[in-house]
């Protein structure tokens, strides 16, 4: 299987503290990958990392072949058109409907018509089970889960193969949850998409996830798929997954 | 690998299109030009995707498009995961393109404002009213009073602003008393300067011009802070524990500006004055001691204390505004911007009413 992501003996530090100390792992293409650990042990900053929003300070992450600290610009540009995000909050941009949400990169990396515009964002609106009544809707209108909705429409817009999702299910209620979880089971397997993601929500991980690293204590406890998780001897491993192991 | 292209047979028969290499969302756009001067009233039509290496979701829509221009149309894949992609846009739903976005005519938008301006002056009276009720709770009791709470606000607001404030109101009075100088001169009449600077700075600068600052500086930042505490659910949680946001947030701002804006006239007095003072020797040649010797003389004191008197009348105004603007900004990013503005504009021009309001009646009244 291809690797698309790996990252080498990173390091991370915020002053004096140190967030990670000598990360490894890889991700495969078509993989739903988790990153998951107790609060505060940097999973989101590892995200954040891999999605050149925040800067580590040692080792290496390489993103579909591309270095990231050896990025120009104009690459990191590219890169970045090769990747969907979708925050913990939706963060859609508040000025603008959700339609236009869905448009803004159609509009500024293609040269496409109106007409073509209306019928992807259509599309990608029928696709994460959004109803085209909703499209005129501001974010301001509507609901936390329409809202993570929208904003995985929007990360969807050009196609992307690689897609990031930050606590994807986090506040939403358990029935939405789970029709997000198949949503993105539906999704990877229509789109042929590889998906990071950083998860608490213990069923979301049983249903979703192929592989998953568990960060804690600064470095990786475990690396793998579920059924090998009984052989970690990490704590927090353990109490985690209590029911499971 | 194949190359990215297009290219295109017709015959008066029939229309061919042979796709080879990406066909993404990048390429659709091109590729669509190519097509615009083409004739698609024909028999049949062939697609010929065979060399297509990528294929997105977006490509599927343009080739659907495509078909559906035609009546017949046959497709050459061999690619599976393309046809499970042409499969999977069939029959979307569209966008309702029946939804047009309201457009109003004059007399509906100048209603709606002066609707909206109608309702957002009883909101404020409204607000006007919970500052009354819990400012007198507030002050029933000695130990209501947060301290610490005022004591912030009274640096945040003034001592930081002391530097700014006197380098206005110093380049005020150099200005004011270069231009009438000029003026003076013409007649001889240079010791009245003394006079114009006194009476203006003291009675009516100094305030106006302190009052504006601070509206600009406390006014917008006591707006963007609630509105944030607003958008932030902080102000909800603080009411769900029984704190009182009035008593928490808005008196201790109206009280510490309150304080405040009088004592930063005075600072503006000082500089201002000095300022004219220094034209007034390097311009008309009237020394400091001659300088001063006439101020007392000629400026009563009640100049001085209309000025002072406008303060507080002043704070209120600019606080109440700019925590009224904060309470009203709505659950979006815009609203904050939205309200900064109208903070200031609303609170510097309520601070000019204000200040016609006190020439008219003190002047009527004969002070």
């Amino acid at each position: 299987m291809k690797k698309i992501i790996e990252v080498n003996n990173l390091q991370t530090s915020f002053g004096s503290r140190v967030v990670h100390d000598g990360l490894n792992l890889t991700i495969g293409e078509g993989e739903i990958y988790g990153l998951l650990g107790p609060s505060g042990c940097g999973k989101t900053t590892l995200l954040r990392e891999m999605v050149l929003l925040q800067e580590y300070s040692g080792g290496s992450i390489h993103i579909l072949g591309d270095d990231l600290k050896q990025l120009h610009y104009h690459e990191a540009q590219t890169l970045r058109q090769k990747w969907g995000v979708l925050f913990q909050s939706g963060a859609l941009f508040s000025s603008l409907s959700i339609k236009d949400n869905i448009a803004l990169p159609l509009k500024e990396y293609t040269k496409l018509n109106q007409k073509m515009i209306d019928e992807i964002v259509a599309f990608k609106i029928n696709l994460v089970g959004l109803k085209q009544a909703d499209a005129h809707l501001f974010p301001s209108q509507i609901s936390g889960g329409m809202k993570k909705k929208a904003g995985l429409a929007r990360a969807l817009a050009m196609d992307p193969k690689l897609l990031f999702l930050d606590e994807p299910t986090s506040g939403l209620d358990p029935i939405s949850a789970r029709e997000f979880d198949s949503l993105i089971l539906k999704l990877r397997d229509m789109l042929d998409l590889s998906i990071v993601m950083v998860s608490h929500d213990l069923q979301s991980i049983y249903d979703t996830l192929d592989k998953m690293a568990i960060i804690d204590n600064k470095k990786i406890a475990y690396e793998g798929t579920l059924e090998n998780l009984n052989k970690s001897e990490s704590p927090f491993v353990q109490t985690f997954f209590k029911e499971r192991l | 690998m194949y190359s990215n292209s297009l290219t295109i047979e017709q015959t008066s028969e029939k229309l061919e299109f042979y796709f080879s290499g990406e066909l993404n969302v990048y390429k659709i756009a091109q590729y669509s030009e190519q097509m615009n001067t083409l004739n698609f009233n024909v028999k049949s039509l062939l697609i010929d995707l065979e060399k297509v290496t990528v294929f997105d979701t977006s490509a599927a829509l343009f080739i659907q498009e495509l078909q559906n221009k035609t009546s017949h149309t046959t497709f050459h894949i061999t690619d599976k995961k393309i046809e499970e992609n042409l499969k999977l846009v069939k029959n979307q739903p569209l966008l309702e393109s029946d939804y047009v976005e309201k457009k109003e005519n004059f007399l509906e938008s100048l209603g709606k404002n002066a609707h909206e301006n109608f309702l957002s002056f009883t909101l404020f009276m409204e607000f006007f009213g919970k500052v009354f009720f819990s400012g007198i709770d507030y002050l029933k009791n000695v130990k209501n009073i947060r301290y610490k709470e005022i004591a912030f606000e009274i640096n945040e607001s003034a001592i930081k602003a002391l530097g700014i404030i006197s380098l206005t109101s110093f380049l005020i009075g150099v200005v004011v008393a270069y231009q009438s100088a000029y003026q003076l001169k013409i007649y001889g009449a240079n010791i009245f300067i003394v006079d114009m600077l006194g009476i203006s700075i003291l009675r009516e600068l100094a305030p106006l011009i302190t009052a504006i600052v601070i509206a600009g500086r406390s006014g917008s930042a006591f707006t963007a802070q609630i509105g944030a505490m607003k958008i932030t659910q902080e102000l909800d949680a603080m009411e769900t524990m029984g704190f009182n946001p009035y008593a928490f947030l808005v008196m201790p701002r109206i009280i510490a500006l309150m304080i405040t804006l009088p004592i930063l006239i005075f600072v503006a007095d000082v500089m201002g004055v000095l300022g004219g003072m220094i034209v007034a020797y390097v311009d008309l040649g009237i020394t400091s001691n001659l300088f001063l010797e006439r101020f007392n003389e000629v400026v009563s004191v009640k100049h001085f204390l209309i000025g002072m008197i406008k303060g507080p009348f002043f704070a209120f105004l600019i606080a109440s505004i700019g925590i009224f603007r904060g309470l009203q900004v709505k659950d979006n990013t815009q609203s904050i911007g939205f309200n900064t503005t109208k903070s200031v504009v609303e609170s510097i021009f309520a601070v000019i009413v204000c200040d016609a309001i006190f020439s008219v009646a003190l002047t009527t009244l004969g002070l």
